[in-house]
């Protein structure tokens, strides 16, 4: 519309100066500072990890540790990785969602406010005890059931077998990590469920909803953004996770849908934190190519889940 | 369709708290009840336990009788949730699902009573409850857009039409019209008009005139102190009740000269 436009000729008119408050003003900039600082950090490791790398990237691939090149060097570990992060995501999920729903909508009070407790706390154990638990008392006490299921469910490739003897399989270290992650989802899960807005909850069972229904209907779409959050925020830590890893698993390399043997490939964290003591030269440069690579996979987790979250945007209530 | 209630000796206590005091009325199928009170006085209570919502707040429970149609709603092997399928409420704020699309809305109590029903017939009494709220006109065109992109007054038309999809008895509103604008208000009083000729209506109002505009029946709740249990003061005909009520409270009440 030319009629909006201001022209040169026709300069618009003069607006009228908003007065500027000291407040405002130091506040919008403390906030821009920030969300440029977080910006500048973002790029700043982004280009440590490409400089750091490059030697690696235009190495002739014999001399990448394994001899066969860069992508034959980190596609097991990234395998691992995503492997572990996402069977732990699938057992920690639903676990935390329903975690989280019987806590707000069906345990007597005093009973939920203990068990609320008791989450959080476990949020707050550092990760080598968790490692140690792993090792100690969850591996030994798979080698009985793993090879039971490679009896019985063997024809699943995830139980193919043989099982391991130590118990220092895949499965454990998915278990420990869909431990280390339920906290923090239920406990994000929980509070979304929480603020529930109580008239929407009235105006299903006011339907005729039962309990169930009502969740179904009220509880479970208003928590869907924050469990798809509370999901990301679970697997990124999952991806990340270095000591748990690192002590459960007996390492050996290969990729496999094996999560019984004692065939394991390694974690992209677990493996920069078990080799980059004895390692030199290119080897380091190698290792932070594997670590840009979990960089990026976290990156596109995250954007992932904010594309699944703005999809249905105008559904969240939020307007 | 269209069923009478009769309350008999009804007791309404939050806990230990008693909230209304000993009401018995009848309220007539196919007609109006308006309510009207100060606020404080038992309203909203005593239009919660005619669907059993009064027993969601813990420790909340009734004494005395509700019979629908020889149905008594708080018999020993009566259960909430079929209750309040046959008796439908509106709220008094808008309370569509804001995670439901518009054709949702109105469909979701229709899953709840009948999850096997065909996409065609679920269509069919979507129109068709929406027509009976006044509503498909302005909305036809988006029933896939979310209920919460609706004003006040079509979000609450909106809730109307879920109340009636699933065919209730009786509609229970708690001042439905107190969030809303004059023209929306309008709009919803049209409807209320409309509704009577098929189901039993009871509105609680804190809007007298409007009382006077929909109601055939008007009961008049009163406080006899702070603390005090409501009571049901009078409920007669509304013609009579604003013009020569029986009771001196209500006479004042009516005329502006209290609460
Ligand atoms: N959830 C509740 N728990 C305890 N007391 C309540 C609750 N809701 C209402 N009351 C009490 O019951 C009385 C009647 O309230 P209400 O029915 O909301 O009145 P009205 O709708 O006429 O304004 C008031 O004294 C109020 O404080
Ligand atoms: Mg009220």
């Amino acid at each position: 519309m030319p009629a909006t436009e201001p022209t040169a000729d026709r300069p618009a008119p003069p607006r009228a100066k908003v007065k500027q408050r000291p407040g405002d003003r130091i506040f919008a900039g403390l906030s821009t500072g920030a969300g440029v600082l977080i910006l500048v950090v973002l790029a700043g490791v982004a280009a440590f990890l490409l400089v750091e790398a490059w030697p690696a990237i235009i190495a002739p691939s014999d001399e990448i540790p394994g001899r066969g090149g860069l992508t034959l060097y980190i596609w097991p570990l990234l395998f691992g990785t995503l492997i572990s992060a996402f069977f732990a995501l699938l057992i920690a999920a639903p676990l935390a969602t329903s975690i989280a729903l019987f806590i707000t909508h069906y345990a007597p009070r005093r009973l939920s406010q203990a068990l609320g407790y008791v989450i959080d706390l476990l949020a707050a154990i550092p990760s080598i005890i968790y490692g140690l638990w792993g090792i100690f008392v969850l591996a030994p006490a798979t080698v009985g059931p793993t090879r039971w299921l490679t009896e019985h469910a063997g024809f699943i490739p995830l139980f193919a077998g043989p099982p391991s003897a130590t118990g220092r399989t895949m499965l454990v270290v998915i278990i420990v990590l869909a431990v280390m992650i339920l906290p923090i989802i239920s406990a994000v899960v929980r509070e979304a469920f929480r603020q529930t807005p109580r008239l929407h909850e009235e105006a299903s069972l006011a339907l005729g909803a039962t309990h169930w229904e009502m969740i179904r209907m009220a509880v479970l779409p208003f928590g869907r953004s924050a469990i798809v959050g509370a999901s990301m925020l679970g697997l990124g830590r999952a991806l990340g996770e270095t000591m748990a890893v690192a002590i459960v698993l007996s390492v050996s390399g290969g990729v496999t849908f094996n999560l019984i043997s004692s065939g394991n490939p390694s974690t992209i964290a677990a493996n920069i934190a078990l080799q980059f003591p004895e390692s030199t030269g290119l080897d380091i440069n190698a290792l932070v190519a594997s670590g840009l690579v979990l960089f990026a996979v976290t990156l596109a987790v995250n954007m992932l889940a904010r594309a699944i979250i703005n999809r249905r945007r105008e559904f969240s209530g939020a307007n | 369709m269209a069923k009478r209630i009769e309350v008999k000796d009804l007791d309404i206590y939050y806990d230990k708290f008693l909230a209304v005091q000993n009401v018995s009325l009848t309220i007539e199928p196919r007609s109006v009840t308006a309510f009207i009170g100060p606020s404080g006085c038992g309203k909203s209570t005593f239009l919660r336990s005619l669907n059993r919502m009064h027993e969601l707040v813990p420790h909340a429970r009734v004494e005395g009788t509700v019979v629908m149609d020889d149905q008594d709603l708080y018999g020993p092997n009566v259960d909430p949730v079929s209750v309040r399928r046959q008796v439908g409420m509106v709220f008094q704020r808008p309370n569509p699902f804001p995670t439901m699309s518009i054709h949702e809305n109105v469909a979701a109590g229709l899953r709840l009573n009948n999850a096997r029903i065909s996409k065609g017939d679920l269509d069919e009494l979507v129109e068709r409850s929406l027509r009976a709220a006044n509503l498909w006109n302005e909305v036809k065109d988006r029933l896939n857009k979310p209920g919460s992109g609706l004003s006040g007054g079509q979000q609450q038309r909106l809730c109307i039409a879920r109340a009636i999809a699933v065919q209730p008895d009786v509609l229970l509103m708690d001042e439905p019209c107190s969030a809303l604008d004059p023209i929306s208000t309008q709009a919803i009083e049209d409807l209320i008009n409309d509704l009577k000729a098929d189901y039993t209506i009871v509105i609680v109002t804190h809007n007298m005139q409007q009382a006077a505009r929909v109601s055939d029946t008007t009961g008049f709740f009163n406080l006899q102190g702070v603390g005090q249990p409501g009571q049901l003061v009078e409920i007669d005909d509304t013609t009579k009740i604003f013009s020569t009520p029986a009771n001196q409270a209500t006479e004042d009440y009516i005329s502006g000269r209290f609460g």
